[in-house]
């Protein structure tokens, strides 16, 4: 078969089946009928495993028990990419359905040929395949159904009948496993022979290694690795391998150097550049998609042309604004750690053959193993990676750094798996960091409070330097090599992945004229990367947060305000469904207050309102949090609901209290004490409100509440206190500023 | 030098031979094969690797071998007996909260933990109980739900 008549017959098929058109890479089958579905997405503790058998299971025509979703694998299950961008449901769902669909197809075929009777009449229900009296089932023609075969273009993409699971709240497959604390993630694996490894990572970004007295570690039971400025231990016991790093640590010198930014001016360092410098796309906001929705009074009023008022040298928002005069602000975030929960690990084995095998908890193992070959001059063919379970990474964090590790370490190993893992230290300084970012928002208004037009310039670092990022490996040992692979400025996705420094830039209201810049910057010495919602979380956080601005300006509601802007029904109803589920408008104590924030993630992703409520007194105190989201056709309500539920909490603790710390030299917030994360004794209630949209396709649900929390509970604050804090995070000591300056 | 040290772990007697030094969290993973009680900082800031020293919830990666000496660890393995599950831990599945599943063994000790000094403990007891442990994935208020849902359960029986 050509692979020119694969790609022209393979074009009606779900992206990734057309990508990996055979049956086997997805689907096979035991003679115990024991389903084995491969898919190449990757559980992060998000339940996609689950969400996805339900699917399968569906489409075979099989109960959950008989499914079984092995992890993802490079050479033995389909490559579809990053498991990340909220993609796994609308990307490996549609493959999935089909892969299964044909599958079912070609088991009723061979059961229909042995009966001589028509397929179409050919039933398949609880694993069962049947006509009439005569029955068989999957374990039983498992020997005689080819699966080594293309899908078919023709075929069918899903058998149609009703879906059983789907739509269910099936509980999660791998929990009762995690629960019962059984050896299921990666720091558990034990391979035969495995040996322990642990590197040791310079004191600070800019060292280099001067002087080594490997004399010190002669009399201890260890391998010393050494590779330029990298550094590590290989041992059998992983105790005596740890305490060989600490001997390590006392025998190495480095040379070290101021490399980084002002911490205290990250706005400067944000605007300094070089950059560079995207517009977004004048008209890629989707027309309204409910002709019938209310227009909104502004936009009407204000259709003709832009307004001739001086945008540079408008007043600052909070004061009265007059009509066609403009408002502006600016807002910031800081530099967030994913702050895992497990420190990153990985494990690597040089085969006897030549081959290379690597267990890792990457988001992107196809990712992965290339840039391990480009780093190592190797081909990548002869490399193999498992996807091993972590800790939750919510992002581009030290996963692909760790595998990369062990890779270096087992290299003086021929023969024996080598086991590296992270510090909780290392973690949390040297994972990539979500970057940065700072933005001003202006517009002018008309007499009524309307935008009439509205101008958002942002300026950040990039937000990928995942493996093979700009043909670079991007894996941390590689620039300390001997032969050195240099990280350049971390880049940002294309706007077909929904950009980076520009997600959600756009703002999803209907204003006359807007104008979205954004900045990235091109030299930094502070590596960054994909941390959940990438730009989102910033951009949305300043627009909704600007949205309440001008509305109070206006002396209008601010659920007013917005719906006056806002013709997607899909979006109206999302915001009035948390804002009637909060009882927005109803009077609150004193010292408390409700704010809201609203988004469709990417553009064209799940829409989400959060309305946060707050009590500000000696601290900030996120009390409720009432989600409304739309994420189309919901596979497992439940799992969405906690998907949205731990994005929202996760977004209250980097709102509230999160930042990345560092001196000119070192990254300085390394344990939990100098990176708190929410507690449990601050962490909200939370409601979340599913809006079903079920015709249409599903979206992803794991990052669409991460900027409309933000907004919701800065707007909160202000309503609870009066005062507005633009820079995140909203620490007691910036409320405590904020009120100081507020009285000026 | 390393030294033999004895000590009761679910139940079991166990001898290893260690440095006074080692952590007892090692000990557990690579000696005993528990792999239950997880590494997350290694600093007992965390609560990832949390277990029962004497009935007291202590960081099992700041515990060293020394103090463990002669006493009892129960792991959270070792909350029920055999393959069953912990009231606690059924409650956990139940409410489905959690999502990567690396924190739920600690939290899980210190939730067997207060349930057995207070068996039907109020909302504000159990965040009181659940506070030295992190959770990153954001299932804090689900894990609230099913310790008090076990709680009333047990009030129930």
């Amino acid at each position: 078969m050509t692979t020119e008549r694969e790609a022209v017959w393979t074009a009606g098929l779900p992206r990734d089946l057309a990508a990996n058109p055979i049956l086997s890479r997805w689907v096979s089958v035991d003679a115990g009928g024991v389903i084995s579905v491969r898919v190449g997405k990757v559980e992060l503790g998000q339940g996609i495993l689950t969400a996805l058998a339900q699917i399968a299971a569906d489409e075979l025509g099989v109960g959950l028990d008989q499914v079984l979703m092995p992890p993802a694998h490079t050479l033995h299950g389909p490559d579809e990419g990053l498991t990340a961008g909220s993609m796994s449901i609308a990307q490996a769902g549609p493959a999935v359905r089909a892969a299964c669909a044909q599958v079912r197809a070609r088991f009723v075929a061979e059961a229909a040929r042995r009966w001589g009777v028509d397929a179409e009449r050919v039933t398949v229900l609880a694993g069962r395949i049947r006509h009439g009296e005569r029955v068989t089932s999957y374990g039983a023609l498992a020997g005689v159904v080819d699966l080594d075969v293309p899908a078919d273009p023709q075929g069918p993409l899903t058998h149609g009948g009703p879906p059983v699971l789907v739509g269910t709240s099936s509980p999660r497959l791998d929990l009762p496993g995690k629960v019962a604390g059984l050896p299921r993630f990666i720091h558990d694996l034990r391979l035969p022979g495995q040996l322990f490894g642990r590197v040791l990572r310079p004191p600070s970004p800019g060292a280099r290694l001067t002087d080594l007295d490997a004399a010190r570690l002669a009399d201890l039971p260890v391998e010393l690795v050494r590779d330029g400025s990298f550094l590590g231990v290989i041992g059998a016991d992983e105790a005596e391998v740890t305490r060989a790093l600490e001997t390590l640590r006392a025998a190495a010198t480095w040379e070290e150097h101021d490399t980084l930014p002002d911490e205290d001016d990250l706005r400067g360092f944000l605007r300094s550049g070089p950059h560079e410098t995207t517009e977004a796309p004048a008209t890629e906001r989707p027309p309204a998609t409910d002709r019938t929705a209310e227009r909104p009074p502004a936009t009407e009023r204000t259709a003709e042309r832009p307004p001739a008022t001086d945008l540079d040298h408008p007043p600052a928002a909070g004061q009265p604004a007059s009509a066609g005069r403009p408002l502006r602000a600016s807002y910031s975030r800081p530099f967030l750690a994913h702050a895992s929960i497990a420190p990153s690990c990985g494990v690597a084995r040089w085969n006897d053959d030549g081959t290379l095998s690597v267990w890792s908890h990457s988001q992107g193992i196809h990712g992965l193993r290339a840039a391990i070959a480009l780093a190592l001059d190797i081909d990548a063919e002869r490399i193999d990676v498992e996807h091993v379970q972590s800790a939750g990474c919510y992002g581009h964090n030290a996963a692909d750094d760790a595998a990369f590790d062990a890779v270096l370490l087992a290299r003086r190993v021929p023969g024996r798996p080598v086991h590296v893992q992270w510090s909780r230290r290392d973690e949390l300084a040297w994972s990539p960091f979500g970057p940065a970012m700072s933005a001003d928002v202006q517009a002018v208004v008309d007499e009524s409070g309307a935008v009439r037009s509205w101008r958002y310039e942002v300026w950040s670092q990039g937000h990928t330097s995942r493996p093979g990022y700009l043909g670079v490996p991007g894996l941390l040992a590689g620039a300390y090599l001997e032969r050195p692979w240099r990280y350049p400025a971390p880049a940002d996705p294309p706007v077909a992945a929904g950009a980076g420094t520009l997600r959600n830039a756009v703002p999803i209201y209907d204003f006359p004229h807007r104008r979205v810049t954004g900045h990235r910057l091109l030299e930094t010495p502070i590596r960054s990367s994909a941390i959940r919602s990438l730009g989102a979380f910033m951009n949305v956080f300043a627009i909704e947060s600007f949205m309440d601005e001008l509305a109070l300006s206006a002396g209008i509601d601010p659920l007013r305000y917005r719906l006056a802007h806002l013709r997607d029904a899909r979006g109206r109803k999302v915001l009035q469904t948390a804002a009637e589920a909060a009882g927005w408008g109803a009077p609150v104590a004193e010292g408390t207050g409700l704010g809201l924030g609203f988004a469709r993630y990417k553009d064209k992703g799940a829409y989400c309102a959060v309305v946060a409520e707050v009590e500000a007194e000696h601290e900030i105190r996120v009390r409720r949090l009432t989600i409304a989201v739309d994420v189309g056709l919901v596979v497992n309500p439940d799992g969405v609901r906690n998907q949205i539920e731990g994005g929202a909490t996760q977004a209250a603790s980097w709102t509230l209290k999160e930042r990345v710390r560092f001196d000119r030299r070192r990254i300085t917030s390394d344990d939990w004490e100098s990176y708190p994360i929410l507690r449990f004794g601050e962490s909200p209630e939370i409601s979340v409100e599913l809006v079903e949209a079920p015709g249409l396709p599903p979206v992803g649900a794991g990052e669409a509440a991460q900027g409309p929390t933000a907004a919701a509970i800065a707007n909160a604050v202000t309503a609870a206190i009066g005062v507005r804090v633009r820079d995140l995070p909203l620490t007691p000591e910036a409320v405590l500023a904020a009120i100081e300056s507020s009285d000026l | 030098m390393t030294e033999v040290f004895e000590l009761t772990v679910n139940g079991s007697r166990v001898r290893v031979e260690t440095y006074p030094d080692t952590p007892l969290l090692h000990v557990l993973r690579a000696e005993l094969d528990l792999k239950g009680a997880r590494f997350g900082c290694g600093m007992g800031q965390c609560g990832a690797c949390f277990v029962l020293l004497d009935g007291q919830v202590v960081p099992s990666c700041d515990t060293p071998m020394w103090s463990a000496a002669g006493r009892t660890v129960v792991t959270v393995e070792g909350l029920a007996p055999g393959d069953a599950l912990h009231r606690v831990q059924r409650a956990l599945i139940e409410e489905q909260a959690v999502q990567c599943g690396y924190c739920v063994s600690g939290i899980l000790v210190s939730a067997a933990a207060l349930l057995d000094r207070d068996p039907a403990p109020g909302e504000q007891a159990v965040i009181e109980a659940l506070d030295r442990n992190l959770c990153r994935c954001g299932v804090q208020r689900r894990v609230v739900r099913a310790v008090l849902r076990a709680g009333s359960q047990e009030a129930a029986e």
